[in-house]
């Protein structure tokens, strides 16, 4: 997981000035929002169920490894191969080992944000094994050789003539008068296409949404049923997840579940949740004769005990980055990073260093909409203010940012003296808002004043009518 | 390297969780008692208002239901379907013991579905009314793949199966395999459907097109 944070700013006004961008992102903007608003407002018992599902993770983080025996126990018993990886290069190494046992020419894949982490298509790639992603979003962004740009809709940055375009350059045989306008002619496209991949992959690789401790098991959830084909057409299954997914039982993913879909898509609950346990039974005519899990750490067993630890309870709903107003003008791709939105300005740097996130904790107004709307309670904007302290203790942020605060911080401890300065700045700023009471530009703030414009100030100081006012009670 | 990586990784955990025999007792305790959690209420249902709220919640997925008073009706509300939606009249099925013996009028073709099959007959282990969620187990009655290479998929479910919520199902699911859970369990609450061009919701992305549940007493 790489961050190209140091080309953040120009990344924003590329896609701000993006009309395609723009005009995808609109979807974003008006669906996931409201149908999460609605799913929400049609189950009473939110409240108790994101507060028990909180709960429910709590308490596996502070038992974690203990949870991790038992699931991988069970597992094994069930037929599973249990892999560890520290890290995402041995991560990547584990999968491409497992592929090269089974002969493997071809893959297929179902959506996994943590193969997504540890960059295994390029490294299957590389090693003459070839990756093909089923989940269409995730197919559409693999043509294109670009990286998911939200964590549930991976194309979301798209519109429907990009997709049509990429589809007719990479799809040769497609007849030219063949109409691919509309989303439901390029769905069954894509269905063609991938139909002969599935039956042909000797491997099938997919995440895990959560792991049972109770069964064993591994769960993922779908809506095109990718995931499915993936998992039981091939002879050789592979997981790829991570530490923090387990759970302890079938009543505690029940609970979370009733979270996942709703909070996500606005469904009430996914077209299908899959639980895989083992290989197939003596008897069974179907599922994959091997079964591995990739059970990858990759810096998350560093954050347990320390102020990050509760990022480790994210599902991956999606719902922070569908509510945040930063993502909505400027979607994924700006954050240059895997993971996108307040989850992953915040992901970023907590696995792979404050170093690596640049700009990433900067990009939030604060405003908390993500942790109001987050299933699992997780104060993000906390975290990228803990971030931001981080970089400035570090000296990481702007050189403009620590003169401005250093600035600030000198006249703060000046009482008489801010308070002349408050005065004296607020005039200036009237005045140059004139009569519109608009600035359209400001020196050292054009990056500011660029998009929006600043509302001239008017009147008197806070201070000054805070003083008005406790003298005006003081009479009363 | 997965050894040491496994030491590493768990050891790493272990600096922040203690892992005392107390928290052994809890963590086996809990992993053995599976207690319920926060049930919402319109989980908290059975009977004939499962029933009605499930097939309710069926049809507003998408799905098409039909209601049968006893299995021997289903081979003809099956063989109804496959005329009304222009398909052909052949069925494969597993072996499941409910539907094996049934007088089908269409033809039969058994055992795992294949890339070629147009149409699948399953029988569900368990509805949940909660959703609308259709819960299958794989095996040789009903292959996992019946469920999802055929564009059209039929599902069977039985009145006494019909459930309020998931921890209904899993009770049951508990009292016939008991530690011994079958290889897959699919829960399937609507036709194969993506949003993932413009968010504009299409049917058919990878499984079926078309699901239609036979409620059967």
């Amino acid at each position: 997981m790489t961050a190209d944070g140091t080309l953040f700013s120009a990344r924003v006004s590329g896609a701000i000035a993006d009309p395609q961008l723009q005009q995808a992102l609109s979807n974003v903007r008006r669906r996931f929002v409201a149908s999460r608003a609605a799913a929400k407002a049609a189950l009473p018992e939110w409240g108790a169920l994101s507060d028990e599902a909180r709960a429910i993770k709590d308490h596996v983080l502070a038992h974690l490894d203990l949870y991790l025996e038992a699931w991988e126990q069970k597992a094994t018993a069930a037929g599973a191969k249990v892999h560890w990886a520290s890290t995402a290069a041995d991560a990547r190494d584990i999968v491409l080992g497992i592929c090269r046992q089974a002969g493997a020419k071809t893959v297929t894949k179902g959506k996994s944000m943590v193969a997504e982490e540890i960059h295994l298509n390029q490294h299957l790639e590389a090693n003459g094994i070839t990756p093909v992603e089923t989940d269409l979003g995730e197919y559409i962004i693999q043509l294109r050789g670009e990286m998911p740009s939200h964590i549930i809709a991976p194309a979301v940055h798209l519109t429907k003539a990009q997709v049509e375009a990429d589809f007719r350059k990479a799809h040769t045989n497609l007849a030219l008068d063949r109409s691919m306008a509309e989303p439901r002619e390029l769905v069954a496209e894509a269905r063609g296409i991938l139909r002969d991949k599935f039956l042909a992959a000797d491997v099938g690789i997919t995440g895990a949404n959560f792991l049972i401790a109770e069964t064993g098991s591994s769960v993922i959830v779908t809506n095109e049923g990718n995931g499915d084909l993936t998992q039981v057409l091939p002879r050789v299954h592979v997981v790829v997840t991570s530490i923090e997914k387990v759970v302890p039982t079938l009543e505690d993913v029940s609970v979370i579940l009733r979270l996942l879909a709703r909070s996500a898509t606005g469904q009430e609950i996914s077209t299908y949740t899959t639980f895989s346990t083992g290989l197939r039974r003596p008897g069974d005519p179907d599922g994959p004769e091997a079964y591995h899990v990739v059970v990858v750490d990759n810096g998350r067993s560093e954050l347990l005990g320390t102020a990050l630890q509760a990022v480790l309870r994210c599902i991956r709903c999606g719902a922070c980055m569908n509510h945040c107003p930063v993502y909505q003008a400027i979607g994924g791709h700006a954050y240059g990073a895997v993971y996108a939105g307040p989850i992953g300005a915040v992901l970023t740097p907590a696995l792979n260093g404050v170093m690596a996130a640049k700009d990433l904790p900067n990009a939030t107004p604060f405003c908390g909409r993500c942790e109001e709307v987050c299933p699992m309670q997780i104060p993000l904007p906390g975290m990228m203010r803990h971030f931001r302290e981080e970089q400035v203790k570090l000296a990481k942020a702007p050189v403009s940012q620590r003169a401005g605060l250093a600035v600030w911080a000198w006249l703060a401890g000046r009482p008489r003296l801010y308070r002349l300065a408050a005065r004296a700045g607020m005039r200036v700023l009237e005045m140059i808002g004139g009569r519109a009471g608009r600035i359209r530009s400001l020196p050292l703030a054009t990056g500011w004043t660029r998009h929006r414009d600043l509302p001239a100030p008017e009147g008197r100081t806070f201070h000054d009518l805070w003083a008005e006012r406790q003298r005006a009670r003081g009479k009363a | 390297m997965s050894d040491a990586a496994r030491e590493r990784i768990l050891g790493n955990i272990r600096k922040s969780t203690g892992g005392g025999i107390s928290e052994r007792t809890a963590v086996a305790q809990r992993i053995a008692t599976h207690p319920r959690g926060v049930i919402p209420a319109r989980a908290s249902i059975t009977g004939k208002d499962a029933l009605t709220a499930f097939i309710a919640r069926l049809k507003a997925a998408s799905i098409t239901v039909a209601e049968a008073a006893q299995l021997g009706e289903v081979p003809r509300l099956a063989a109804d379907y496959l005329r009304a939606n222009n398909l052909p009249a052949r069925l494969r099925m597993g072996a499941d013991a409910d539907l094996a013996g049934l007088d089908w009028q269409s033809e039969v073709l058994r055992g795992k579905a294949e890339g070629s099959d147009e149409v699948s007959i399953a029988k569900a282990f368990a509805g949940v009314a909660e959703t609308g969620t259709l819960v299958l187990t794989s095996g040789p009655a009903n292959p996992t793949t019946l469920n999802f290479l055929p564009e059209t998929e039929i599902i069977v479910i039985r009145i006494a199966d019909v459930v309020g919520g998931y921890e209904d199902a899993w009770d049951r699911l508990r009292a016939v395999y008991g530690n011994d859970l079958p290889r897959t369990i699919n829960w399937v609450s609507g036709p194969s459907r993506t949003a993932d061009i413009e968010q504009t919701i299409v049917m058919g992305a990878h499984g079926p097109r078309r699901l239609h549940v036979i409620v059967s007493g």
